[in-house]
């Protein structure tokens, strides 16, 4: 299981006749078969740097490598997750899971497609289209689509925000299940501080103007469901919260009254 | 099924109101110009096998020409202009200055270039389908949005596939709305081209039974010309329908 590195990176967007920097110099080190959360106030350039990540753009300098090599979606297998799910509408719900192994011309582990459709409660929508679903299903089935293609590094970009609070706290479940069977190395971008607490072993605190990592912070409480609920986890949180409140009112920026 | 049902007694409800005005006005006018539709009918039998039936496989024949032309022509000049920005500037003011113009007046100058025979008939319907085609299908790209990619790039998809997965179904809805709009004014334009160079197609017999001054027969055209392009926009609808499930709303 691979590895992701980020060396320098940094992203400008172009704006008219302006450059706008959206991440300057980042550089962090994903152990291979560990979650990263990354987490910041608005505008810090999360969703940025997890697009370089996925070769989805191209940094203006600096370099992504997944095991050693350049990043390269044609490559690697990728899994990519985003807030609005990714289905195609165009396809129904047992399409929209095999797109992905398909699209790679990999041939389909039948066993584990219907193991990961009953055990995502999905086995009974499979002819549906996405339209014709909820939120929490429509991610079920993204869910599935990239745990079926078995990917080298996953990718999730705000995965559960769209959700309620229950169904939220669910899938953050049930994306743990499926994580622990495969281990595979995983960046996940929230801006939920419990979900960064409870799904990254390593957590990643990023400020904004220009986006960079303010700080990398080891997270012992990862994984333990128990855990959610005890002092120690609600204390956490708060810290972690402050940080980000304070970002929020740094100078040059208008202070926001907390 | 039940939806066919359902579609077939929405048409037959349309045609029972408009036979009954019909019959109605004739009623009243009793003028030779406006016969009952019962002897339109009688007529319409007699007369379709021997007559009527090769003017509208003519008519047909050239609509099916134009449309292929202009589907041809239209949706990679749309794909091109919705998918290349560069191509779009230099297309897109060629596309909006020559869209409004009406294409019949242009009539006169096709026949002097393609002569009066098939082709320029075929080119006046593709003139009128095809400008509806490309800019369907431009502004179906172009309101696609960036993130309905995303999964597909991030599986490094190959450019084929970004057009099979994403830009064609994406495109389809809306081309074959473009179609079906511009399929009414093709007929119509259909029939003014017949008129001219031929003596096959419906426009030709229409207006041959007009100038025998044989009203009956002339009304067998019209009614026969009718069913052609609601025929036609029959095919479109059912098309549609079979084609883009993901769009129907659930049934209950």
């Amino acid at each position: 299981m691979p590895s992701i590195a980020m060396k320098d990176v940094t992203v400008d967007y172009a704006t008219g006749k302006n450059t706008y920097r959206a991440l300057a110099s980042v550089s962090l080190t994903v152990p291979q078969g560990t979650v990263c959360a990354v987490i910041g106030p608005s505008g810090c350039g999360k969703s940025t740097m997890l697009k370089a990540a996925a070769g989805l753009l191209t940094p203006t300098s600096g370099m992504v490598s997944v095991d050693g090599a350049p990043v390269s979606p044609a490559q690697q297998s990728i899994g990519y997750l985003q807030q609005n799910y990714g289905l195609l509408p165009w396809r129904t719900v047992a399409e929209n899971i095999r797109l992905a192994c398909r699209i790679k011309g990999r041939s389909i582990d039948e066993a584990a497609y219907v193991a990961l459709c009953r055990q995502l409660g999905l086995s009974d929508l499979l002819g549906r289209y996405p339209r014709e679903l909820s939120g929490g299903q429509q991610q079920r089935v993204s869910l599935a689509r990239v745990f079926l293609l078995r990917p080298d590094i996953l990718l999730m970009d705000e995965p559960f925000s769209a959700l309620d609070a229950i169904t939220r706290e669910e899938m953050q479940e049930v994306f743990r299940a499926l994580w622990q069977a495969s281990q595979v190395t995983t960046i996940l971008v929230t801006h939920y501080v419990e979900e960064a607490l409870y799904l990254g072993q390593q957590i990643v605190l990023m400020a904004p103007q220009p986006g960079h990592i303010a700080e990398i912070i080891a997270n012992p409480l990862a994984g333990q469901t128990a855990a959610r609920g005890t002092a120690a986890f609600q204390q956490q949180a708060l810290a972690l919260r402050q940080k980000i409140r304070a970002m929020r009112q740094m100078p040059g920026e208008v202070a926001a009254h907390a | 099924m039940r939806k066919l049902a359902q579609v077939l007694r929405f048409y037959l409800t349309g045609a029972i109101i408009l036979l009954v005005l019909w019959e109605l006005a004739a009623q009243i006018m009793q003028l030779p110009i406006v016969p009952t539709p019962q002897k339109v009918a009688v007529k319409l039998v007699q007369v379709f096998g021997d007559f009527i039936a090769i003017h509208s496989l003519y008519s047909l024949g050239r609509i099916a020409a134009g449309l292929a032309l202009a589907v041809g022509i239209g949706y990679p000049l749309g794909l091109l202009m919705g998918y290349s920005a560069r191509a779009d500037r230099f297309l897109a003011p060629l596309v909006y200055l020559t869209y409004p113009v009406p294409k019949i007046a242009l009539l006169p100058i096709l026949m002097l270039l393609a002569g009066v025979g098939e082709l320029s008939k075929i080119l006046m319907i593709f003139l009128i389908i095809v400008f509806q085609v490309v800019i369907a299908v431009r502004d179906a790209i172009k309101a696609i949005p960036l993130e309905m990619y995303y999964p597909l790039y991030s599986l490094g998809a190959s450019r084929w596939q970004l057009v099979r997965e994403v830009i064609f179904p994406a495109t389809w809805p809306k081309f074959l709305t473009a179609v079906r709009v511009a399929m009414a004014t093709a007929v119509s334009v259909l029939f003014f081209t017949e008129t001219f160079g031929t003596q096959y197609g419906m426009g030709y017999f229409i207006m041959d039974a007009w100038l025998r001054v044989n009203y009956l027969e002339m009304y067998a055209g019209i009614v026969v010309l009718s069913a052609l392009g609601l025929l036609l926009f029959g095919l479109i609808d059912a098309l549609e329908y079979l084609t883009c499930r993901w769009q129907r709303q659930q049934e209950a």
